[in-house]
């Protein structure tokens, strides 16, 4: 993973804007203030080894110690298992996982074990472990450093899995995350990092499960979480000269997803697109689809409508992977298709 | 133990080639990605050449390789030909992979170049199976599986390392022991004094060799592949040498210990070994200029002819993603 030079400083309560990177950053360090059993473990996350590749654990070994700050060995099993085990003991462990590809590595932990735990145990033990990992497509890494996997985890019961779009919901997640008493997987959309936003009020929470209508509309709703929700946003401007009023609401949370508000949405403008980066088939937009095609069956105007990658890796050479990459052209171009019946 | 093997002239001057090779490939990308002209995730392997020299004279294009991210001197040391490799890594549609792969998962089978990972450990375990195909066929063929010092901290190391003892594959973990895994340095994430004392657990040879010492890198590799062909079973080297660059071509290296990265950098094994191979009389001053000389030109021609190529086709996208079926 190319590391990239960071500027997250935690400054108390700044009223400047603040990039998602700066957000996550400063919601580690208020949860390690307001908290001592909350602890982080990964690859290269303490200062001597600059805190984090991107650096969102800036700062937490130097102020609270590199026993609550670990640095691991590379392996992603040992730290999904090490976070497990001091969870059962009564600690909050924050893991990184530096790439969402590595998670692949830890599968057995996170699936088997964080996902179970507590149910196989009769609710006798819990894993209230936050699981941080990037990814994006983008950046010309290729076909195993970009990838969405959020559908996997998504279709896993005991995980939650947020995806945070902007620095205020960033924060107030990872806050949320860290309060919760289940095992989350918090991705964070790598090419979004350094996009800055308003600050987030100290100790600020999002809840787990609430989406944001982040632009009302009328003719039809977008639904779509983490950066797509950004990308959707920048559609709007080509979908409104088409003469459509487009609501855009962000997930936020992608397990369990907000379908209360979502379906008031929809029910509202009759259309429904749903927007992920990730490959379409057996991806979070068919659950979502087929949720809003049962709840709204006969209410609808028109087929829910999917817009995601192709069904292939993740391409290394620049115009495939644009090609791959959804881009707010085709957002605008679904959406107006949508409305003018041409799906 | 390592054997006591004479290195003959001309294989000594092969591996010089080899090096210069390498060292000249990586200062071209260095220089690319600098200028701007090329866009990737560049991982350096300035200050490791000597190990895939010494390593691939003793092995046959029919021999397989698994190998990294940075891996790239693994590769063009198998004989991973030039104009190929510029091409992918420019993303263009005559590279090895037409440009699909890129510098991270680069794949070229005529000569024995299996698996390209960004996937730290995911070298080993496929190694054994292309070990236990050549056991199933009785071909010969030695698989050569690389990877880094931190690799020796995940599962598939240690998984991988028992069932080629178990099955006595005929396969080769070459550990690049550059002492460094991405920021972290070696003494804080690897318990053992040296990796390869790992082997010990498993019931193999382990051999801990200077890595920027072509004699010592060459005897290690020989022994290895000898017992390897003569079907008696794995053999793990941890050759130890040092990254020159940081993790990622540009990354700051703050991290890093300033004094032994100059000491590493002063004791550059290239330009030692250049001048042994003249002080020896095993290759003259002219001789070896000339070797570099044609390595430039070599890679002007490669660097154009990938800037000239096209860029794959839109239908490339869904291509490959499945074979046809029968
Ligand atoms: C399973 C997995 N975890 C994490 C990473 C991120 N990563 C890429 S290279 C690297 C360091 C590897 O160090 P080492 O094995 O010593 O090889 P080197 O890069 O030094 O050659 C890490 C942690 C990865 N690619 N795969
Ligand atoms: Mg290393």
């Amino acid at each position: 993973m190319s590391a990239t030079p960071v500027k997250a400083k935690p400054s108390e309560g700044a009223a400047k804007q603040m990039t998602l990177l700066e957000a996550l950053n400063q919601a580690l360090h208020d949860a390690f203030a307001d908290d001592p059993k909350v602890v982080t473990l990964g690859e290269d996350v303490a200062d001597p080894e600059d805190g984090g590749v991107v650096g969102v654990t800036k700062g937490l070994s130097t102020k609270f110690g590199e026993n609550r700050v670990r640095t691991t060995p590379i392996a992603e099993q040992a730290i999904i298992g090490a976070a497990i085990g001091v969870s059962l003991a009564g600690y909050k462990p924050v893991a990184e996982i530096m790439l969402m590809n590595f998670t692949t590595v830890a599968m057995d932990m996170i699936v088997n074990h964080a996902a179970k735990l507590r149910y196989m145990s009769g609710g006798q033990t819990s894993v209230p472990i936050v699981i941080r990992t990037m990814t994006g497509a983008g950046f010309s890494t290729g076909g195993q450093h970009s990838d969405y996997f959020e559908a996997w985890f998504a279709h896993t019961a005991g995980l939650k899995v947020v995806a945070p779009s902007t620095p205020a919901d960033g924060y107030g997640l990872l806050r949320s995350a860290i309060d919760d008493p289940d095992p989350v997987l918090f991705i964070e959309n790598m090419p979004t990092y350094w996009t800055p936003g308003e600050p987030p009020p100290k100790g600020h929470r999002v809840p787990i499960g609430k989406a944001r209508v982040s632009s009302p509309g009328t003719d039809l709703t977008i639904v779509t979480y983490s950066g797509m929700a950004n990308t959707s946003l920048a559609a709007l401007k080509d979908i409104a000269a088409a003469g459509i009023s487009a609501e855009v609401i962000d997930l936020r949370t992608v397990s369990p997803w907000d379908q209360e508000t979502v379906i008031a949405s929809v029910a509202k403008t009759g259309r429904c697109l749903v927007v992920h980066e990730a490959v379409v088939p057996f991806g979070v937009g068919a659950e979502i689809a087929a949720v809003v095609s049962e709840r709204l069956y006969g209410k609808l105007k028109a087929p829910v409508v999917r817009v995601g990658a192709p069904f292939t890796p993740v391409p290394f050479s620049k115009p495939l992977e644009t090609a791959f990459l959804v881009n707010a052209p085709r957002i605008a171009e679904a959406a107006i298709a949508l409305v003018k019946g041409k799906h | 133990m390592l054997n006591n093997y004479q290195l003959d002239g001309p294989t000594q001057v092969e591996i010089f080639r080899r090096m210069a090779l390498l060292k000249g490939n990586d200062e071209r990308c260095r220089k690319m990605v600098t200028t701007g002209r090329l866009v990737m995730t560049y991982y350096s392997y300035r200050g490791q050449e000597v190990i895939p020299a010494a390593m691939s004279v003793n092995l046959t294009d029919q021999d397989y390789l698994c190998t990294i991210y940075r891996g790239i001197h693994d590769m063009l040391a198998k004989g991973l030909p030039l104009k190929d490799l510029w091409a992918e890594i420019a993303g263009r549609v005559d590279g090895t992979c037409k440009g699909k792969g890129g510098p991270m998962h680069l794949t070229y089978p005529k000569k024995g170049i299996m698996v390209t990972t960004g996937i730290v450990g995911a070298t080993l375990p496929i190694a054994n199976g292309l070990a236990w195909a050549s056991q199933l066929s009785k071909d010969g063929r030695v698989a050569l599986a690389t990877f880094g010092d931190g690799a020796s901290n995940i599962g598939a190391f240690h998984e991988a390392l028992n069932l080629a003892a178990v099955w006595k594959l005929p396969v080769i973990f070459l550990c690049q022991n550059n002492q460094y895994g991405e920021h972290t340095a070696y003494a804080k994430s690897t318990s053992a004094k040296r990796i390869a004392d790992r082997a010990i657990a498993y019931g193999i040879p382990g051999l801990h060799v200077n890595g920027n010492d072509p004699f010592e890198m060459y005897a290690a590799a020989r022994q290895a592949v000898e017992r390897a062909r003569a079907g008696e079973g794995p053999t793990l080297i941890e050759a130890v040498t040092f990254r020159f660059h940081g993790h990622v071509f540009g990354d700051a290296d703050k991290y890093m210990d300033k004094a032994q990265k100059a000491a590493a950098v002063a004791a550059d094994p290239y330009p030692i070994y250049r001048t042994k191979l003249i002080a020896t009389g095993v290759a003259s001053e002219a001789e070896l200029a000339k070797i570099e000389a044609d390595v430039e030109a070599a890679l002007d021609v490669a660097v154009e002819f990938a800037l000239q190529a096209a860029y794959p086709g839109l239908e490339e996208l869904t291509t490959d993603v499945y074979g046809v079926s029968a």
